[in-house]
C-alpha cells in the first residue's frame, strides 16, 4: 500500500493558529490520553518516575523566541504533529505496506501489524511527526484521531479529535482542506495559513495560521490633555471636566 | 494490496461518569471513562459552566495521577527522628486515637495551642467550620501566601476581586489588558476567553516582566519592571484624568467619589463626612443641597465644596494629576517609554469611550431611578500574582481597580463582571473572630474583613491573638491569614509556642516555604529539654511529598476520584457572571489502598473530640462522613453546603436538607447552576432585580446596594491610628509604614525589597507553567516528560555581559540565601528580571521519584534565596504591610556565571522513602 | 542521524560481501578455495542482512519487507539481495564443483550486485530530509565501497589500488557537496517553522525535558573536531593504508592488512555518514551545529 494514491476524496487536516495558541500543552496530553488506549497500542513510556523518563507522544508543543528587526522580541507556541501530506515520504518509503494515505480522507496512517519498526518512514519525514514506541517497536504517529472522527459511539459534536477538542483556546481548527468551501479552507484564506517547509515537497494538508502583527499601538493625539494644568491650576482643569457633564 | 480496513467506531469505554478535575483550583467538569471498573480516558465535560468541555493539560492527565506510585497507603506513625522518614503503618484507629489523644487537652486548657492550616483546600468553609467548633483562632487556608492583596484590594473597593471570583465581559470586551498573570485559577476559563477575543479579532494587553503564555500571544506587551505595576497604573490614571477621558456619570452614581472628605482637624480628619444619621451624603446638582447617597433622583456633584469639605474626587484628581505621575516622571521606573504609557492611556480610552455601546436592556437602580439602556464600556482588566505577591500588591491592585472605575467598566458590558456571591460590599463580609477559650468555640468564623483598628486581633496587652499575627499592625487587612509564618513564629515561640501543627494538603517543607531549607530545619529543632521546638506535626497529604517525611502522624488522604468534595457557594464556588454555581466531586472509583477523604476523617476526628455540631445529643457522630454532611450540614437556616436540588428537590439556594441531593447533582453532570434573571446581569451592586435574586438565593440576607471605595474608609482610620489618632495605637516602629501602606487613595511605593538594590540589582520571579501544578505534576508520568527540569532565564544584557553559554550555570545570590542553577537565555524579558518555573525543583526520593530524577538533580526552586522576615529587628514578616501577602516576588538577586556544571546546588540529602520508588507505570 | 551500529556494520559488511561475491562472481575460483571465497562472500553479505533485522522493531515481520518494490527502495533492496545472493549460487556450486557452466550466472549476479548496492544506497539518497544523503554522491560512494572492498579482499592489486584511488575521489567528493548540503537544501528555522518573516527564529523552550525517539534518533549532535578526525581516519584507513599494503606488504599478509585496514576505515566512513548527516527536524530543536 504504499503507493500514494493519486487523489484523496477528502484532505482532512489541522489548521493551528499560532496567534492563539498559549502553549498550554493541554493538546498534548489529550492526544496522549486518547491514543494511549486508542488506535494501535498504547504510548508507552520508559522510565516514567526514573531520572531519564521518555515516551511516544504524537503531539510536541515547541516554543520558539522571534526577534524583529526593530521591536520586542516574541514568543511563539508551536504546536507540532503530522501535516497528512499528499505527497507523504513517509509512505513511499515504508517497505511494508504498514505506511498508508487512506483514500477516502487522506489520513496518514500506520497498520501496526504490518510494521516492522524499521524506522525509515520517520527519518523520511521532515517534520519529526513520527515516533518509534519503544516498548512495542511500531511506528506510531498521528492518526487525526481516525478512531473518533467517524466513531458512531461518541457523540455527533465529539467526532473530532482529541486535541481540537481540548485546546482551551480554540486555536485547532479541523476540516476538509480540500473543500475550498469548507470553514478550515476559508480560514486559511483569510488569515493567510501557510504551510511548513513547502520546499521539502511533501505538500502538507495541515496549514499554520501565522501570529498577527505585534506591538503597533502608537501614541494617540486624542488623549492631549483638556488645558495646560499647569498654567491654569486645579481649579480650572476641574471646570472644564464637570463643565462635560 | 487493499487499503487496510480499520475500525473507524471503536467502543470508547463501558461508562462514563461525571465529576470535577482537581488538579487546580479551576474545578473543571469531567467525563471520566471506565472500562471493567478502570479509568481508561478523561476529557472535558462540554455542559460544564466552568470549561465547557476543554481540559488543560494536567486535567488531560488526570489518570496518571490517580495511578501515581507515590500514593500514600495507609496511616503512618513516625517511629525514629523527624525527618528521618522512619514510620509504621498503623490502623485508621489508631491514627484517630493518637489525634484525639493529642488535640482533646488542648482543646479544654487552650484550644490555640492547636494550629490548623490548610493548604489548596477546595473545602474552607468546611475547614474553617470545624476549627471554629474546635475552638482555635489559629486556622487560615493558604491565602495569605497566596493572592490575598487581589481579594482584599477587590472587597475593599469594589467588592468582589480578580482571582476566580470575577472575568471580562468576553462576549463584548475589545481590548482586555492582563496584568501579572500566568495561568492563575481561572485557567481555562481565561484561556477560552482569550481565545474568543481572538476569534474575533479583538485587543490584548499583557504586562508582564515575561513575555510567554498568555503575554506571548498578546498583540501588545510591557515589559514592566517588577514591582512598579502601581506607577504604571496611576500614570495612566493622570493621563486619562488630564485629558478628561472619565467616565464622570460613572463616577457620580456608583462610587463615592462625590461623598465628602472631612477636612476638619481632629480624629474624624480624612474619614467620609456624615450627617446626623450617620450617613454620608452628596451635594445633589440640581440643589447644591446635601442629598441621601441613596437618594432617588439624587445627582451627585463631583466637584461640590461643602463647608471647607470636598468630594472624593477632588482628593482624587488632584493626586493623580501631579507631574510626579506624568508617564515622562515614571517611564524610568518602570521601565516603559513615556510614549508607550501615553499610547496605552490613549487606547483606553479610545476603546472605553469612542467605542462605547448600549445594551438594549431596561433596568431599576437602588435609588429607585429607572434606566432604558445598559452602557457598555468594551475594556476589561485582570491581573494575579504579579501585582498581588509584592510588598506593595494590595495598593496595587487598588489602584487597577481604580483605573477601571475611572474608565466605568466594572460590571458594564463590555467591562469586568463579577461572579455571584459576588458583588458583596465589605459589610456584607464578617469581622475576624479570635477570642478562644477553654473548651469553647469560637464565636464566629476566623477569616472577615476589618473596618478599623477595633476588629484587630490583639489581646488586651496588645500581643496577638494568632500565630500567623493575623489583623494585627503589622498586616491588619489579613483576610486570609498568613500561612508562611506559621511555622516560623511557632518555631520562635512568637507571640507564644503551639503545642501541634495540624496541616492539611501544603507542601511546607518545599515549594510553599520561603526559606526552605531553614523551615526544614525548625521543623526538626529541639529545645534545651529535648523536645522537638514544634512538639507534634499531624500532616494530611494524598502522596509521598517532602512535607510527609516532616510530621509524626500522616492522614493519609484519596485521590480526586475516590472522595467526595463539595465546592460550594459557601467557599470558592464555579460561578459565571451570569450564573451562580456549585459542584461536587464524588468516588468514580474506589481506593484501593487503606486511605480516607481527609473531610470525612475530620468530621471523624470532630465526633471523637465531641465538637459541637459533629455529634449528636447522645454524643454519637452526627455525620456519617463528608457525604452525609454535605447534603445535611445547614450553616444558617434553609442554607447548606449545596445550593441545588434542595427541598424537595426543586428549591434553589434556600431550602431544606434533600437526602437525594448528591443523587440529583450527579445526574446533572456534577454541578449546578442558579442563573441570573435577565436584566439582572450588569450593575450588579445597584442593579435592584440582582439585589432581590441574591437575597433570594441565599448570598445575603437583606440587599447590599453600595458604593465603590475610591476612597478607603477603614485605611484611613488606620493611617489616623498611625498620625496618634484615637485609643488603639500601633507600635511605634510601624508608625510610618501604616501611614504610607494605609493611605486612602491608592498609591504606589517601592516594595521593600528595593533596600538592596544596590548590591542585588536583578529582579528574580517565578511563573506558574501551564502543564504542570506545584511540586504535584512531577509525579505525574506525562507531565514530567514536558517539564522536568526547570531553568533560570536570563534577559540578553546580563547574558551578553556575562557571556553565558548553553549549558551554564549561574550562581544566584540574594540578601540571604545562594544557589546555582542552570541558565538559558530569554530576549523576550525584561532586562533587570531574571525568572524560573515555580516548584519544578524536588528533593531527592521525594514523590516515588528516582533519586538522579532531573526534578531533584538540575531542578531547583528560588525559595530558598527568600526570606520569610525583613532585615531588621523585630520579625516582620516579608509581605504586604496592608494585608500579610507573602512577597515572593519582590526577590532580589546578584547573578555570576559558573560555567557548566551538572547539579543545582544546594543539593539535600536523600530524603527518605514513605513509598517504594516508582518503576512502571500503572 | 544516530549512528546504531547495527545499520553500520549491516551496510559495510553486505558492502563488502557483494562486492567481493561480485568479483568471485566475475572472476571465480575454484576447488577447496572455491567453496571457502564463496562462504566468506556470502558469510559477509548475510551477515550484514542479519545484523540489518538487529534495527527492527518487530523483525519477526521481516518478510512483509518484500511486499513493497514498486515504491520502497529498502523493499527493492531486499529483492535484489536475495535475487543476487540467488543468481550467484549456480555459479558458486559450479566453481566449487568445477562444472563448466560458464560465467553467465556470476556476471547476472554481479549486475545484481551493483543493483543491490545502488538499492541500499537509495535507502538514505531518497531521503530528502537529510539532505547530506539526498545526493549522488551517496550512491557513487557506497558502489565505491562494495567494488573496493571487493577488490581488496581479492588481493587484486592492479584493479584494486585504482578502484581505491577512485573510491578515495568519490569520498571527497562526497564530504565536499555533504559539507553544503544542509545549507543548499535551503531549509531553516526559519521555513521549517514558518516565522522566518518576522524576525530570527532560534529556541525558547524546548517542548519536553524527557527524551524521545526523534532525539535518540535524527538528532544525534557531533562535535565538528570529533568529524575531521573521523573523516581522516576513514580517508587513511579506507584508502591509504590499503593501498600501501597492497602496494607493499607482498602475498597474504599485504591482502589481510588491506581488508583488515580498509573495514577499520570503511566502518570509520559510516559511522561518519550517520553521525553528521543532519535530518532538518534538527530545526524544530534547533540544535543545528554547523
Ligand atoms: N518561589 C515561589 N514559591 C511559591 C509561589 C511562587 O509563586 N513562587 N507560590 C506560592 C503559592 S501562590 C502557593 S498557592 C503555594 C502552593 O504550594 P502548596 O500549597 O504547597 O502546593 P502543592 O505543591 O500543590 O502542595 C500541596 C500538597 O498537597 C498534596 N495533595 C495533592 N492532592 C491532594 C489531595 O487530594 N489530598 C491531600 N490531602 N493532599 C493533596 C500534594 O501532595 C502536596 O504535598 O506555593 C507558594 N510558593
Ligand atoms: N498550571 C498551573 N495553574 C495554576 C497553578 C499551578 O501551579 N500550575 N497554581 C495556582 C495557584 S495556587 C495560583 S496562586 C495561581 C497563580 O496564577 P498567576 O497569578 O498567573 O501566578 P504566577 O504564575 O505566579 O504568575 C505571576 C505572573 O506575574 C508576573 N510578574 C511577576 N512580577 C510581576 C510584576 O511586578 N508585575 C507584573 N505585571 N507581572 C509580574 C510573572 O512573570 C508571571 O507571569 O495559579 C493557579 N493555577
Ligand atoms: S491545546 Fe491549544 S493552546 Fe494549548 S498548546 Fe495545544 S494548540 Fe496551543
Ligand atoms: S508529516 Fe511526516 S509523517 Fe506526516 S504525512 Fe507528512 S511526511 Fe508523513
Ligand atoms: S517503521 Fe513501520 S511504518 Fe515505518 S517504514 Fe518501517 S515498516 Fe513502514
Ligand atoms: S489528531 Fe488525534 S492523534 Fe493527531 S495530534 Fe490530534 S489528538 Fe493526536
Ligand atoms: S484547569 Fe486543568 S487542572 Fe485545573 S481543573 Fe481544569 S482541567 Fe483540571
Ligand atoms: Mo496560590
Amino acid at each position: 500500500m504504499t503507493a500514494l494514491p493519486r487523489a484523496t476524496e477528502k484532505a482532512l487536516g489541522l489548521v493551528i493558529d499560532l496567534d492563539t495558541c498559549v502553549g498550554c500543552h493541554a493538546c498534548v496530553t489529550a492526544c496522549k490520553g486518547w491514543n494511549d488506549q486508542g488506535y494501535g497500542v498504547p504510548l508507552s513510556d520508559q522510565e516514567p518516575y526514573g531520572a531519564h523518563p521518555s515516551g511516544t507522544f504524537l503531539n510536541r508543543v515547541h516554543s520558539y523566541a522571534v526577534q524583529p528587526v526593530d521591536a520586542a522580541a516574541q514568543i511563539v507556541n508551536f504546536p507540532r504533529s503530522c501535516l497528512h501530506c499528499a505527497d507523504a515520504p513517509c509512505v513511499t518509503v515504508c517497505p511494508t505496506g504498514a505506511s498508508y494515505k487512506r483514500v477516502e480522507d487522506g489520513i496518514v496512517l500506520v497498520n501496526e501489524d504490518a510494521c516492522i519498526g524499521c524506522g525509515l518512514c520517520a527519518w523520511a519525514c521532515p517534520y519529526g511527526a513520527r515516533e518509534m514506541d519503544a516498548a512495542a517497536g511500531v511506528m506510531k504517529k498521528c492518526t487525526l484521531c481516525v478512531d473518533r472522527i467517524y466513531n458512531e459511539n461518541l457523540p455527533e459534536e465529539d467526532r473530532e479529535p482529541a486535541c481540537v477538542r481540548t485546546c482551551p483556546t480554540g486555536a485547532r481548527h479541523f476540516g476538509d482542506l480540500g473543500d475550498p468551501e469548507s470553514a478550515v479552507s476559508r480560514l486559511v484564506a483569510e488569515r493567510e495559513g501557510f504551510a511548513l517547509m513547502p520546499d521539502m515537497g511533501t505538500k502538507p494538508v495541515n496549514r499554520y495560521l501565522p501570529p498577527r502583527k505585534k506591538d503597533r499601538m502608537q501614541e494617540a493625539s486624542l488623549l492631549a490633555p483638556l488645558l495646560d494644568i499647569q498654567a491654569t491650576g486645579f481649579a480650572g482643569w476641574l471646570d472644564r471636566v464637570l463643565g462635560k457633564m | 494490496m487493499g487499503q487496510p480496513k480499520v475500525d473507524t467506531s471503536p467502543k470508547v469505554s463501558d461508562e462514563v461518569k461525571k465529576t470535577t478535575c482537581y488538579m487546580c483550583a479551576c474545578r473543571c467538569g469531567i467525563n471520566v471513562h471506565l472500562t471493567s471498573g478502570k479509568v481508561t480516558y478523561i476529557e472535558g465535560n462540554r455542559d460544564h459552566p466552568v470549561n465547557k468541555g476543554v481540559l488543560c493539560a494536567k486535567g488531560a492527565s488526570g489518570i496518571m495521577q490517580v495511578t501515581a506510585p507515590s500514593r500514600l497507603r495507609a496511616p503512618l506513625r513516625r517511629v525514629g527522628p523527624r525527618g528521618s522518614g522512619a514510620f509504621e503503618e498503623i490502623s485508621w484507629d489508631e491514627a484517630l486515637e493518637t489525634a484525639v489523644a493529642w488535640m482533646k487537652p488542648l482543646r479544654e486548657e487552650a484550644p490555640e495551642k492547636l494550629a490548623f492550616f490548610t493548604g489548596r483546600d477546595q473545602s474552607q468553609s468546611f475547614t474553617g467550620w470545624w476549627a471554629q467548633q474546635f475552638g482555635t483562632p489559629n486556622y487560615a487556608a493558604h491565602g495569605g501566601f497566596c493572592s490575598v492583596n487581589m481579594a482584599a484590594a477587590g472587597i475593599y473597593t469594589i467588592g468582589g476581586a480578580f482571582w476566580e471570583f470575577g472575568q471580562p465581559d468576553w462576549a463584548h470586551t475589545k481590548l482586555f489588558v492582563l496584568l501579572g498573570v500566568a495561568e492563575d485559577h481561572d485557567s481555562n476559563p481565561i484561556k477560552i476567553g482569550i481565545g474568543k477575543l481572538k476569534e474575533r479579532g479583538a485587543k490584548v494587553v499583557g504586562v508582564n516582566p515575561v513575555r510567554t503564555g498568555y503575554n506571548a500571544v498578546a498583540d501588545e506587551w510591557f515589559g514592566i519592571t517588577p514591582g512598579t505595576d502601581g506607577l504604571l497604573i496611576l500614570s495612566l490614571i493622570h493621563c486619562l484624568l488630564a485629558a478628561g477621558k472619565i467616565d464622570l456619570d460613572y463616577l457620580a452614581r456608583w462610587t463615592n467619589a462625590p461623598l465628602l472628605v472631612n477636612e476638619a482637624e481632629g480624629p474624624e480628619k480624612g474619614l467620609i463626612l456624615k450627617n446626623a444619621e450617620s450617613q454620608p451624603f452628596v451635594i445633589d446638582r440640581r440643589t447644591g443641597m446635601p442629598a441621601p447617597w441613596d437618594g432617588a433622583g439624587v445627582q451627585p456633584d463631583l466637584g461640590a465644596v461643602w463647608q471647607g469639605h470636598r468630594t472624593v474626587f477632588q482628593h482624587m484628581a488632584e493626586r493623580y494629576l501631579s507631574p510626579d505621575y506624568a508617564p515622562e516622571a515614571v517611564a524610568d521606573r518602570v521601565g516603559i517609554d513615556a510614549a508607550r504609557i501615553r499610547g496605552l492611556a490613549a487606547e483606553l480610552a479610545r476603546v472605553a469611550f469612542d467605542e462605547a455601546f448600549e445594551l438594549p436592556i431596561a433596568w431599576t437602580d437602588f435609588r429607585g431611578d429607572r434606566h432604558e439602556m445598559m452602557q457598555g464600556r468594551p475594556v476589561s482588566f485582570h491581573a494575579m500574582r504579579g501585582i498581588s505577591a509584592h510588598s506593595n500588591g494590595f495598593q496595587t491592585a487598588r489602584a487597577l481597580h481604580l483605573l477601571q472605575i475611572v474608565l466605568g467598566t466594572v460590571e458594564v458590558p463590555g467591562g469586568y463582571r463579577l461572579k455571584p456571591p459576588y458583588p458583596k460590599p465589605v459589610e456584607a463580609h464578617p469581622t475576624p473572630h479570635f477570642v478562644a477559650a477553654a473548651g469553647k468555640p469560637l464565636s464566629g468564623p476566623h477569616l472577615g474583613y476589618v473596618r478599623g483598628p477595633e476588629n484587630l486581633a490583639l489581646k488586651a496587652d496588645g500581643t496577638p491573638w494568632r500565630i500567623d499575627k493575623a489583623f494585627t499592625w503589622e498586616n491588619p487587612f489579613s483576610a486570609h491569614g498568613l500561612m508562611h509564618m506559621v511555622i516560623p513564629n511557632a518555631h520562635a515561640g512568637d507571640p507564644y509556642k503551639v503545642d501541634t501543627l495540624f496541616l492539611y494538603m501544603a507542601n511546607m517543607a518545599w515549594n510553599s516555604s520561603m526559606n526552605s531549607a531553614r523551615v526544614m530545619e525548625m521543623l526538626t529543632d529541639k529545645d534545651e529539654s529535648g523536645e522537638y521546638v514544634i512538639p507534634r506535626i499531624i500532616y494530611s497529604d494524598a502522596y509521598a511529598s517532602e512535607m510527609v517525611a516532616y510530621a509524626d502522624l500522616i492522614l493519609p488522604d484519596t485521590t480526586y476520584l475516590e472522595r467526595h468534595d463539595c465546592i460550594s457557594l459557601l467557599d470558592r464556588p464555579i460561578s459565571e457572571p451570569d450564573a451562580a454555581g456549585d459542584a461536587i466531586r464524588w468516588p468514580v472509583v474506589e481506593a484501593d489502598r487503606d486511605v480516607r477523604g481527609f473531610q470525612s476523617v475530620l468530621l471523624d476526628l470532630g465526633a471523637r473530640l465531641g465538637l459541637p455540631g459533629m455529634v449528636k445529643d447522645d454524643g454519637s457522630p452526627k455525620f456519617k462522613d463528608y457525604a452525609d454532611y454535605i447534603v445535611t450540614h445547614i450553616r444558617r437556616p434553609g442554607v447548606g453546603p449545596l445550593m441545588g436540588f434542595r427541598g424537595d428537590g426543586t428549591a434553589e439556594g434556600r431550602g431544606e436538607a434533600n437526602p437525594d441531593q448528591l443523587a440529583r447533582y450527579i445526574e446533572n453532570g456534577g454541578f449546578y447552576q442558579a442563573h441570573v434573571p435577565d436584566g439582572a446581569q450588569y450593575y450588579k451592586p445597584w442593579n435592584a432585580a440582582y439585589q432581590e435574586w441574591a437575597v433570594a438565593t441565599s448570598f445575603y440576607e437583606t440587599p447590599q446596594p453600595y458604593l465603590f471605595s475610591i476612597w478607603s474608609e477603614p485605611m484611613r482610620k488606620f493611617q489616623l491610628a498611625a498620625e496618634g489618632q484615637g485609643f488603639l495605637q500601633p507600635p511605634d516602629h510601624l508608625r510610618d509604614r501604616l501611614k504610607l501602606a494605609m493611605d486612602p487613595l491608592p498609591v504606589w511605593y517601592p516594595p521593600f525589597g528595593e533596600a538592596a538594590r544596590a548590591e542585588f540589582p536583578v529582579h528574580a520571579i517565578t511563573q506558574r507553567p501551564m502543564a504542570m501544578y506545584h511540586s504535584w505534576g512531577s509525579q505525574n508520568a506525562w507531565l514530567r516528560q514536558i517539564h522536568g527540569k526547570n531553568y533560570l532565564y536570563l534577559p540578553t544584557s546580563i547574558w551578553e555581559a556575562q557571556g553565558f553559554g548553553d549549558g551554564d550555570y549561574a550562581r544566584v545570590t540574594s540578601p540571604t540565601g545562594q544557589i546555582v542553577v542552570p541558565v538559558a537565555h530569554m530576549a523576550a524579558l525584561n532586562p533587570d528580571t531574571v525568572w524560573t518555573w515555580n516548584a519544578i525543583g524536588k528533593r531527592k526520593g521525594a514523590w516515588a521519584l528516582d533519586a538522579g530524577a532531573p526534578e531533584a538533580v538540575e531542578g531547583f526552586l528560588l525559595n530558598h534565596l527568600i526570606s520569610e522576615v525583613l532585615p531588621g529587628a523585630g520579625r516582620v514578616s516579608n509581605s504586604d504591610p496592608v494585608t500579610g501577602q507573602a512577597a515572593w516576588f519582590d526577590l532580589r538577586v546578584r547573578i555570576e556565571k559558573v560555567g557548566p556544571r551538572e547539579r543545582a546546588e544546594p543539593e539535600f540529602d536523600v530524603l527518605p522513602r514513605v513509598v517504594p520508588k516508582g518503576r512502571t507505570r500503572a | 542521524m544516530n549512528p546504531a551500529p547495527s545499520v553500520i556494520v549491516f551496510t559495510v559488511l553486505s558492502g563488502m560481501g557483494f562486492g567481493f561475491l561480485a568479483l568471485l562472481g566475475v572472476f571465480g575460483a575454484t576447488g577447496a578455495a572455491a567453496f571457502f571465497l564463496w562462504g566468506i562472500g556470502y558469510g559477509l553479505a548475510v551477515a550484514g542482512l542479519v545484523a540489518s533485522a538487529f534495527h527492527l522493531g518487530n523483525p519477526q515481520r521481516a518478510l512483509l519487507a518484500f511486499t513493497q518494490w514498486r515504491t520502497s527502495w529498502l523493499s527493492r533492496e531486499a529483492w535484489a539481495s536475495v535475487v543476487t545472493l540467488g543468481l550467484f549460487a549456480p555459479q558458486a556450486l559450479a566453481d566449487w564443483l568445477g562444472f563448466d557452466w560458464g560465467r553467465g550466472f556470476g556476471m547476472a549476479g554481479a549486475v545484481g550486485v551493483a543493483l543491490t548496492v545502488f538499492c541500499t544506497s537509495m535507502i538514505y539518497a531518497q531521503i530528502r530530509a537529510v539532505p547530506r544523503w539526498h545526493h549522488w554522491t551517496v550512491p557513487a560512494v557506497f558502489l565505491a565501497y562494495a567494488a573496493t572492498g571487493g577488490l581488496v579482499m581479492g588481493g587484486f592489486s592492479p584493479l584494486a589500488v585504482p578502484a581505491l584511488c577512485v573510491l578515495g575521489v568519490v569520498m571527497a567528493i562526497h564530504w565536499h557537496y555533504g559539507a553544503r548540503a544542509f545549507a543548499r537544501a535551503g531549509q531553516t528555522m526559519g521555513t521549517a517553522t514558518g516565522l522566518g518573516g518576522i524576525g530570527a527564529v532560534s529556541v525558547f523552550e524546548q517542548p519536553h525535558t524527557g527524551g524521545n525517539y526523534l532525539m535518540r534518533e535524527m538528532i544525534y549532535v557531533v562535535g565538528r573536531k570529533h568529524a575531521e578526525r573521523v573523516r581522516m581516519i576513514a580517508m587513511v584507513f579506507s584508502v591509504m593504508l590499503p593501498v600501501i599494503a597492497l602496494a607493499y606488504v607482498p602475498g597474504l599478509v599485504g591482502v589481510a592488512l588491506a581488508v583488515l585496514t580498509h573495514l577499520v576505515g570503511a566502518l570509520a566512513q559510516r559511522w561518519l555518514f550517520f553521525a553528521e548527516a543532519e535530518h532538518v527536524v534538527v530545526l524544530y530543536y534547533g540544535q543545528r551545529v554547523a
